[in-house]
């Protein structure tokens, strides 16, 4: 296993703080791995996201267990974080929490929130949103009209 | 002014915005009319929280004299900021609170739509994660202004009441420092005068569907720009500041 390999088996293992079903690597804010210095190259999801700190002390206590001391941590910018970045694992496991995924692509100007969400409950498009700013920065709060259960969205973004 | 000054005082202004009306959107937590309200306005501010800490840690790294984005936030007076008016202004009712929340974002969304260009590659970058929030802040803030425009008519003269009372900040925000020419010139800067119309024709699409009447601005109240601020700044920063300055070396 390359140090390359070794670094994303370690994140894949780190957990998102709020929402500890998914890790780092499946909500796409591990953007890569860099030579020169070795480094890890993570983004946030919202600038005000205050789970970003938590997140990189995660990432570097689980680097340095793994006997990764060396492999810095880069913060980058650009280009901004996407919803299309959740992979397709990430995407499953949300849905299996309870919060609905956003689909591909909807986070694009024009389209965002225009496709009603799945009840990650019964699984019933008849649903609304309830609101648009939810519990945490990345999520919308929804209901479900046919099992009238409410449930979390993740906004498309 | 040089044009490294030029920059930190763009920054600053940019960042100050953002931090005083998140300030203000906070002081709505546990008060707003309802609970998805107040996770709502909470969740604007902590947006813009976020956009404060990038766009003052930039600035202090542009001024080059070791202030980060907490020290330029806590340990700076009423006239050393360089926000606009606008956001320093008490929060009135929550229909006072979405008029500023319209006019704010409105224009901040067109802001940043230019920024992305910016020959300044950290401008360009920052502006572009914070469009993405702002979008959905000036979506939120079209809706309300049209749920209580086209209301109930309390909901209705609430409304309007609220963008009276915010008519004569507007002008401010679409007015370019002197020493912000370079910097344009430069592609760096964004110059506000280009922001006005795409702001007036999103504010008479709204108004149009709020049945509101557009405004008829009276004299304008200018100054913030050039740390001349209301005596409400100065009552927030008492408030906001506190701890950091009773307690210098307080960590967490």
């Amino acid at each position: 296993m390359t140090w390359r390999d070794r670094v994303m088996d370690v994140l894949s293992r780190v957990a998102d703080p709020e929402i500890p079903v998914v890790s780092v690597v499946d909500l796409g804010i591990v953007r890569g791995v860099k030579d020169d210095p070795k480094s890890v190259v993570i983004t946030t999801t919202y600038s005000g996201c205050p789970a970003t700190q938590v997140i990189t002390s995660d990432i570097r206590k689980a680097l340095d267990d793994a006997a990764l001391n060396d492999v810095k941590i880069e913060m980058a910018l650009s280009p901004p974080w996407t919803t299309d970045w959740i992979t397709e694992a990430g995407r499953k496991k949300l849905q299996a929490y309870g919060i609905a995924p956003p689909p591909k692509g909807s986070g694009a100007p024009g389209l965002k929130n225009a496709q009603p969400a799945t009840c990650p409950r019964c699984g019933s498009i008849k649903t609304r949103e309830v609101s648009r700013f939810g519990s945490t920065p990345c999520k919308a709060l929804w209901q479900c009209e046919t099992c009238r259960e409410p449930f979390d969205r993740f906004k498309c973004h | 002014m040089t044009a490294n000054e030029a920059l930190f005082d763009y920054a600053l202004r940019l960042g100050d915005d953002a931090l005083i009306l998140s300030q203000r959107l906070g002081e709505w937590c546990g008060h707003a009319p309802a609970i998805e309200t107040d996770l709502t306005l909470t969740n604007v501010a902590l947006d813009l929280i976020g956009q404060a800490m990038l766009l003052l840690g930039y600035a202090g790294e542009v001024e080059g004299k070791g202030r980060d984005a907490d020290k330029l936030a806590f340990h700076r007076d009423a006239t050393k900021y360089r926000n606009c008016l606008l956001v320093e202004q008490p929060n009135g009712d929550f229909g006072r609170t979405i008029a500023r929340q319209f006019i704010f974002s409105t224009y901040q969304r067109a802001l940043y739509q230019e920024l992305t260009r910016s020959s300044d590659r950290r401008l360009a970058e920052i502006a572009a994660k914070a469009l993405k929030e702002t979008i959905y802040h000036a979506d939120l803030a079209a809706e309300w202004v049209i749920r209580l425009g086209d209301g109930t008519e309390e909901s209705h003269e609430r409304m309007k009441a609220g963008f009276e009372w915010y008519w004569r900040f507007v002008e401010e925000l679409f007015t370019a420092e002197p020493a912000d020419a370079a910097l344009i010139g430069a592609g760096i800067a964004v110059d506000p005068a280009k922001l006005r119309a795409p702001f007036d024709a999103a504010l008479a699409a709204t108004f149009a569907e709020a049945t509101l009447a557009l405004p008829k601005y009276p004299r304008p109240i200018t100054g913030g720009r050039k740390g001349r601020h209301s005596e409400h700044l100065g009552h927030l920063l008492a408030e906001m500041q506190f701890l950091p300055r009773a307690y210098p070396d307080a960590v967490w």
